[in-house]
């Protein structure tokens, strides 16, 4: 997932305003430096952070900070309102209601246009049961056309195609007359990647825009892209009119910052993001979700959507419970961990818990075969070790890792990982479900803040005294 | 500035077409570096804070590396310190030469392939998806067949619809052969028969392609990892060149991709793209200062005969180019 640096940096930056009494006008300086950084580094255009920047620091002047007692709270609150700002404040869709609604993908080479447009087609055709017409008019680059062709039946959409020797502008006027005649309610246009700077191909554009009518061009946008990808964006808008951006390659690592430059310097609303090299792999963009997720706070909307899909509220609860009263044995940690395993990959998940950025880095592959070797040992186990993991000794070790195929090592490790959830479902017992703080005050452990809205709990807790 | 010039003399041997045409990818209004830091001077009449901040939005709008800029900067503060330098005019020099420094870095710098003693010279393409892995393969192919050598493409992207017809194509315009599997096939199998054919047949080079992928998978990355053990099963010192290509658009992630793919395989060079575009790769400095990988190539146009060897000066003069006259 994208934007995990970004919500490192900032968690950061806020931690030391949070430690401070008063929000000084030398303090806040430093802050919004530091803030200025974290965004460049994510690739926010540097005149975006400009005013981004500019606003943060007039809102937090204009209400009254330096006298609050919470400089923590509002600067959040301010930061967190400015991103959603920059990100769009609706979630928007393309509208296909219209028949037949036509679409046109364009960008630059290489952002990702011809898979996108196979994945809507995809997302069009079993969401909204509409029934597309890929067009291929990228005839420029070698085999763009078998690629579009490949991934039309792929999806199962017909794909309109000439080869390369018809103009684009030709290739589109057949299309539609061909979509007619089939009943095709979507046309997506797949086109040529284009520099903007490139007179002669983004006057094809305009002809091809001039032929089809277009209900939406959607921008299709790189998320690795640095600072010039305003520049495009806000060119392609300029000889266009572009009517939205597709997010793409938001599986990677990068920050993404330059794809929220565009929306805030072009005023166009990102509708759909890829996060995947898989033709179902796209998503709608949620503009909140995003900044809370940038802020550290985690997208917790969405984990608790996802749960909520999955999971057994009577076997969590059964969990919960026995947690509360300490008798969780290894057959609930083996339930637990198998309740997770349908969420999809930890990683993933990890990253919409608030404050679970700062965790170290690890690889779902890991983490997959770490839980089968746990699986394997547990099953290896009687009823009664499960329950009463004490009983285990060397003897009944050596016969479950033989069991399981193991090393007594594996074993030892694993009761040691046993003890620690243990330990850890004892402190989580203590938390006071109202407010989700520990009711007694929990050990120091190696500066692990475990909820980056602390400032607003405490709160919560004051008020409760 | 002595570092400068001496930098510029190892720059010899250029043909002035070339450095015609890379003035031209590079920088569409040929006005050079120093003019437009020249205009950043002429507008201040002393060095102040300002000053610098608007030096390091330059530089930032390159893509250069957040971290980088500062350093740069700070660099460039110290040194106007010690020399007690007022007048803006008098920094210009100080700013080339400190990048110089930088990328430069004391280390050896080539732009030349490093071919095989004996037997084929292997060279593995790999990147992010979409930044021109194959593409460049053909420019590249064209190149090395321009200077006499007989090359021998492998279509190694068996995932991307589409790709390995691509590469095909290029391939049959270039009259070179092309080593193909089935699409979504294993790549190393078809690595494997690229090396074993180009091995029979006693071609000069064989260059692989590879399917995109982006550093942070890591199911992928092994897929990368298999594929150079193959190779250097036939060709034991192969593959000889492992060419990064990153597209010119790229931000900060940049540094992040060199790392990752570092990790897995050991790049010898980096391959800049579409830098005929306005993006200005700015990220190349901080790879090279994080990881001392050189640029050996940078593309410059869709046609075969747009790429060329990367020249550090002109590079650097074009970096800034537009953004100083805002």
């Amino acid at each position: 997932m994208a934007f995990e640096s970004l919500t490192d940096r900032l968690s950061e930056t806020l931690k030391k305003v949070r430690g401070q009494d008063r929000l000084t006008e030398e303090n806040m300086d430093e802050m919004l430096r530091e803030i200025r950084l974290a965004l460049l580094e994510a690739d926010v255009n540097f005149t975006v952070v400009k005013d981004f920047i500019k606003n943060t620091k007039e809102k937090a002047l204009g209400q009254d900070v330096l006298g609050s007692l919470k400089p923590g709270q509002v600067v959040v609150k301010i930061v967190h309102d400015e991103l959603v700002e920059l990100l769009g404040t609706d979630v928007s869709t393309v509208d296909f209601s219209k028949k037949p609604t036509i679409v046109m993908m364009v960008g630059l080479q290489g952002s990702g246009k011809t898979t996108t447009t196979g994945k809507i087609a995809k997302y069009i055709k079993e969401k909204n049961h509409k029934k597309p017409l890929l067009v291929a008019a990228d005839i420029y680059r070698p085999a763009a056309v078998e690629q579009l062709k490949t991934i039309g039946e792929q999806v199962d959409v017909p794909v309109y195609s000439e080869g390369v020797d018809v103009s684009a502008q030709q290739i589109v006027k057949n299309a539609l007359a061909k979509a007619e005649a089939d009943g095709n309610d979507v046309i997506l246009i797949d086109t040529a990647g284009r520099l903007q700077i490139d007179q002669k191909l983004m006057e094809e554009l305009k002809e091809l825009k001039g032929i089809a009518n277009p209900d939406e061009i959607l921008l299709v946008v790189d998320s690795l892209a640095g600072q010039e990808i305003a520049n495009v964006a806000s060119s392609f808008n300029e000889q266009l009119g572009i009517t939205g951006a597709v997010l793409t390659k938001l599986d990677g690592d990068s920050r993404g910052g330059g794809a929220i430059s565009i929306r805030y310097l072009t005023h166009v609303p990102i509708k759909y993001i890829g996060t995947g090299e898989k033709l179902d792999q796209i998503e709608l963009f949620y503009p909140d979700r995003m900044a809370e997720r940038i802020l550290g706070m985690g997208d917790v909307v969405s984990l608790v959507e996802k749960v909520q899909d999955v999971y057994d509220e009577k076997e969590s609860m059964k969990a919960f419970n026995k947690m509360k009263s300490g008798t969780f044995d290894l057959n609930d940690m083996l339930d637990q961990m198998h309740q997770l395993k349908k969420l999809g990959p930890l990683s993933g998940l990890l990253k919409m818990v608030p404050g679970m950025p700062k965790l170290p880095k690890f690889s779902d592959e890991d983490s997959n075969a770490r839980l089968k070797e746990t699986e394997s040992l547990i099953y290896s186990m009687t009823m009664q070790e499960r329950q009463h993991p004490e009983i285990i000794n060397m003897r009944r070790r050596e016969r479950i890792a033989k069991g399981a195929g193991k090393t007594v090592a594996d074993v030892n490790r694993l009761l040691k990982q046993f003890e620690q959830a243990k330990k850890m479902m004892k402190q989580f017992s203590n938390i006071d479900p109202m407010t989700g703080m520990p009711t007694q005050k929990p050990q120091h452990n190696g500066g692990y803040n475990p909820n980056p809205n602390r400032k607003k709990v405490r709160h919560k807790k004051k008020k409760k005294r | 500035m002595g570092l400068f010039s001496k930098i510029k003399e190892t720059f010899v041997g250029k043909s002035t077409k070339q450095n015609e045409k890379y003035v031209a990818g590079l920088d569409k209004s040929s006005t050079s570096f120093s003019d437009k830091i020249n205009s950043l001077a002429a507008r201040y009449r002393e060095i102040d804070d300002d000053y610098f901040e608007e030096l390091e939005n330059i530089l930032i709008m390159s893509d250069v590396g957040v971290n980088m800029v500062m350093t740069i900067v700070d660099e460039i503060k110290k040194e106007v310190r010690i020399e007690n330098i007022k007048d803006p005019k008098m920094i210009n020099d100080i700013i080339v030469d400190k990048m110089f420094v930088i990328y430069a870095n004391d280390s050896y710098m080539t732009t030349k392939i490093n071919y095989a003693k004996e037997g084929p010279t292997v060279i593995l393409m790999v990147g992010v998806n979409g930044a021109g892995k194959t593409t460049t393969i053909a420019k590249l192919a064209h190149k090395m067949k321009e200077e006499g050598k007989s090359v021998m493409v492998a279509a190694g992207d068996t995932f991307r619809a589409g790709a390995i017809d691509q590469l095909d194509v290029w391939a049959n315009r270039l009259g070179i052969t092309c080593i193909k599997g089935k699409e979504g096939g294993d790549p190393s199998s078809v690595i494997f028969d690229g090396v074993k054919q180009a091995k029979e047949a006693g071609v000069d080079v064989l260059i692989c392609d590879t399917a995109g992928r982006l550093q942070n998978k890591v199911g992928l990355m092994k897929e990368l990892e298999k594929m150079n053990r193959i190779i250097k099963k036939t060709i034991p010192e192969g593959p000889h060149e492992t060419l990064l290509v990153i597209d010119a658009t790229t931000g900060q992630n940049g540094v992040n991709q060199a790392e990752e793919f570092a990790k897995i395989t050991d790049i010898t060079g980096i391959v800049l793209t579409k830098m005929d575009g306005t993006a200005k790769g700015g990220i190349v400095l901080s790879i090279k200062d994080s990881l001392n990988i050189p640029v050996k190539f940078i593309g410059l146009g869709e046609s075969m005969n747009d790429l060329q060897e990367f020249d550090l000066e002109q590079y650097i003069y074009g970096l800034c180019h537009d953004l100083m006259g805002e």
